[in-house]
C-alpha cells in the first residue's frame, strides 16, 4: 500500500485546517492530529466528509468537505423544461421527495402567473405533510441509531413504511414519486389512498408514543445528547440556520405560518420550538412537528373539495390526455408545450416553502424561454451544514455523530 | 405606512445621489444597488431597527452571457420581524469579476459565496476562506458559466490518487 502524506492533501484545505495550530511530527502524542471522517461513513448520512483536528478525543477544529455527490442539477435544469426537473427534484432530498414536488410545482407557478385548484392545494398539503413525517421519522431513527439506540430505527421505519404504502396507492411510486404536476398533480387521490391517509393518522400518534417511551426516559440517549452541539437562536439566525434545527434554538420561524403558501393559514397548528438549542432540543422539536403535522392532515382530509385537480389552461398546463385526442386546440397546446416548454414572461421569482430539513428554495431566472435560465436550488441541509464546525468544536469524536445526526442532512439536497 | 415603501424611504434616506433602484415582479421587491455599495446597503438593511434583515437565506449569481455586465450576484434576505423578503442585486463585469464579501454581516454567507465563486468564478474580496465548494480545487473552469458545455469537458476532472489507481509510468 502507498502511504499518504501531507503533499496529498491540497494546500488550501490543509491551511484552512491548520489555521490556529503548530503541527509538528516528531512525538506523535504530544501533538494535536488529523482523523479523516467519511465519505464513506456509515454515521456521516451520506457522503459527507469530515477533517477533524483533535487533541486526543477532544474537536479542536473541522472542515467539512461537500461535492462527492454533485451532480450538478443546477446546470440540468438550464438544459430542460420545466416539466423534465419534476423528477430531478426527487432525487434533491430523496427521503420526502413529495414536498419536493410540491415545492418545484409552487415556484414555477410562480413564475407563470398561475394557481392550481382547491383539491389540488389539499393534496399538495397532505402528500407534504406525510413526507414531513417521514422524513421525520426516518432522522429520529437514524439519530438515535447513531448514538446506540438501534430498535428506534426499526419501528420508525415500520411507521414510514405505511406512507410509502400510501404513497404506492397515491401515485404508483414508492420512492421517487414525482406526483405533482404543474398547475396540478397527476391524477386525483384515489378513495383507497384518502382512506388509508385516515387509517394511518388515526394510528400513529400511539405508535409514535411507543417509539418515544423507548428513548425519552433512555438515560444513555439523552446523556449522549443533552447539551451537546448547543447554538443560541440569535447565532442559528446568523448563520442561516433553518427548520427544525433552528426551531430547536427557540426561534419561532417557520415558512408555514410567516408566509402562508397552499392553504396553510386556513389550518391550525402549532410552530413547535425549543429553547435549549441542542442536540436534543432539534429531536424534540422533529417528534412534536409530526404530531403538528397529523393535525394538519385531518384538518385538510375534512377541508378538501370535491373537483378539478389540474388547472384548465392549455396554453400554461399540460392538458388531460383525454382532451389531447378529443379537442383541437388542446392538442395544438400539447404540441407546443412538449416540444417548445411552457414560456413564462421574463422575470425572476424566488419562491421557498418549508420542507422537512429545513427552507428549500428556488430562485428561477426566465428569458421568455421554455427553459429557466437559470435555476437556483437552495437547499436546506448545505446550509444547516456549514454550522456544523461551530457546533463540534471543543466536543468529543462521539458527540460528532450525534451532532451530524441533529442537523440531519441529506446529501443528494446538499451537494445538489 | 406598507413595509415596502418604508425600506424605500430608509435607503433613499441613507444613499442619497448614489445609484440604486427598485423593481417588483410577482409581489417581489428587488433592490439593484452599485457593487461598491453591497456591504453598506446590507449592513443597513441588516441593522436597521426598523428592517431587521437578520436571515440570509441565499446568495448565487446570474451569468447572462453578455458583453458588459456579465454577472449579476443576487441575495436573497428574510426579515423575521416583518415576515418580508428582499432581493438585493449587484451587476459585476467580467473584466473586474469581483465583489465584496458580506460575510462580515452574515457569517452564513460564508459558503453561499463559495458557491457562487466555484460555480461562477465571481471572487468575493475579504472572504476569509474563499476555496471551491463542491468542485475539486485543481478544476480549472467554473460549470455555471454559460460557455462552459452541459456534457462538461474530457479530462478536465482528474481522478484522484489512490493506491487502486497508482499514476501512470509509476507501476512497479
Amino acid at each position: 500500500m502507498e502511504k499518504f502524506t501531507r503533499d496529498d492533501v491540497h494546500p488550501k484545505i490543509l491551511e484552512a485546517l491548520l489555521a490556529d495550530t503548530e503541527l509538528t511530527v516528531e512525538d506523535a502524542l504530544e501533538n494535536e492530529m488529523i482523523l479523516n471522517m467519511g465519505p464513506q461513513h456509515p454515521a456521516t448520512h451520506g457522503v459527507l466528509r469530515l477533517l477533524l483536528r483533535l487533541d486526543g478525543e477532544t474537536v479542536m477544529g473541522c472542515v467539512p468537505e461537500l461535492g462527492y455527490l454533485h451532480r450538478g442539477y443546477e446546470k440540468l435544469a438550464e438544459n430542460m423544461s420545466f416539466y423534465e426537473f419534476i423528477p430531478h427534484t426527487d432525487r434533491l432530498d430523496y427521503l420526502s421527495p413529495m414536498a419536493n414536488n410540491v415545492a418545484w410545482a409552487l415556484a414555477v407557478e410562480k413564475l407563470l402567473g398561475i394557481e392550481a385548484p382547491p383539491r389540488a392545494q389539499y393534496i399538495r398539503m397532505i402528500v407534504t405533510e406525510l413526507a414531513r413525517i417521514a422524513s421525520h421519522l426516518v432522522a429520529i431513527g437514524a439519530l438515535a441509531m447513531d448514538v446506540g439506540a438501534l430498535t428506534v430505527f426499526l419501528w420508525t421505519l415500520r411507521e414510514r413504511e405505511k406512507i410509502l404504502d400510501i404513497w404506492d396507492i397515491l401515485c404508483g411510486a414508492r420512492f421517487t414519486n414525482s406526483y405533482t404536476r404543474i398547475g396540478g398533480v397527476a391524477n386525483d387521490a384515489q378513495p383507497e389512498a384518502l382512506a388509508k391517509v385516515k387509517w394511518f393518522i388515526g394510528q400513529y400518534l400511539d405508535n409514535l408514543d411507543e417509539c418515544e417511551r423507548l428513548i425519552n426516559t433512555n438515560r444513555i440517549f439523552i446523556e449522549r445528547l443533552e447539551g451537546v452541539g448547543i447554538i443560541s437562536g440569535d447565532d442559528a439566525v446568523d448563520m442561516g440556520l433553518t427548520g427544525p434545527s433552528l426551531r430547536g434554538s427557540g426561534v419561532e420561524f417557520d415558512l408555514r405560518r410567516a408566509q402562508p403558501y397552499l392553504f396553510y393559514d386556513k389550518v391550525d397548528f402549532n410552530v413547535v420550538t425549543y429553547p435549549d438549542g441542542d442536540s436534543l432540543a432539534r429531536y424534540f422539536v422533529r417528534a412534536d412537528e409530526t404530531r403538528e403535522s397529523i393535525k394538519i392532515i385531518s384538518q385538510s382530509l375534512d377541508k378538501m373539495p370535491q373537483g378539478e385537480t389540474l388547472l384548465n389552461q392549455p396554453k400554461k398546463v399540460l392538458p388531460k390526455k383525454v382532451e389531447v385526442y378529443s379537442k383541437m386546440e388542446e392538442l395544438i397546446h400539447d404540441f407546443m408545450i412538449v416540444n417548445f416548454g411552457v414560456n413564462p414572461p421574463v422575470g425572476e421569482i424566488y419562491s421557498a416553502v418549508e420542507n422537512p430539513k429545513g427552507e428549500l428554495g428556488f430562485y428561477l431566472v426566465s428569458k421568455g424561454e421554455g427553459h429557466p435560465w437559470k435555476c437556483k436550488i437552495r437547499s436546506p441541509s448545505m446550509v444547516n451544514l456549514q454550522s456544523v464546525p461551530r457546533l463540534v468544536k471543543g466536543q468529543m469524536i462521539s458527540d460528532v455523530v450525534a451532532i451530524v445526526g441533529s442537523l440531519d442532512p441529506v446529501m443528494g439536497e446538499a451537494d445538489k | 405606512m406598507e413595509f415596502k415603501e418604508l425600506i424605500e424611504q430608509k435607503i433613499r434616506e441613507k444613499f442619497a445621489g448614489r445609484n440604486f433602484s427598485f423593481s417588483e415582479f410577482r409581489g417581489e421587491l428587488t433592490l439593484t444597488v452599485d457593487k461598491k455599495d453591497i456591504v453598506q446597503v446590507c449592513t443597513l438593511l441588516k441593522d436597521d431597527g426598523d428592517l431587521q434583515f437578520k436571515l440570509c437565506e441565499d446568495i448565487t449569481a446570474i451569468d447572462h452571457a453578455r458583453r458588459t455586465d456579465r454577472f449579476t450576484v443576487v441575495y436573497h434576505i428574510f426579515s423575521l420581524k416583518n415576515k418580508f423578503r428582499l432581493s438585493v442585486k449587484a451587476d459585476v463585469d467580467e473584466s473586474d469579476c469581483s465583489i465584496d464579501s458580506v460575510t462580515p454581516v452574515w457569517k452564513t454567507a460564508n459558503w453561499h459565496e463559495r458557491e457562487t465563486f466555484d460555480m461562477y468564478g465571481v471572487r468575493f474580496k475579504n472572504h476569509p476562506d474563499l476555496r471551491r465548494m463542491y468542485m475539486p480545487e485543481e478544476f480549472e473552469y467554473h460549470p455555471l458559466r454559460k460557455d462552459f458545455p452541459l456534457m462538461g469537458i474530457p479530462g478536465s476532472l482528474s481522478l484522484p490518487k489512490s493506491p487502486l489507481n497508482p499514476p501512470k509510468g509509476d507501476l512497479k
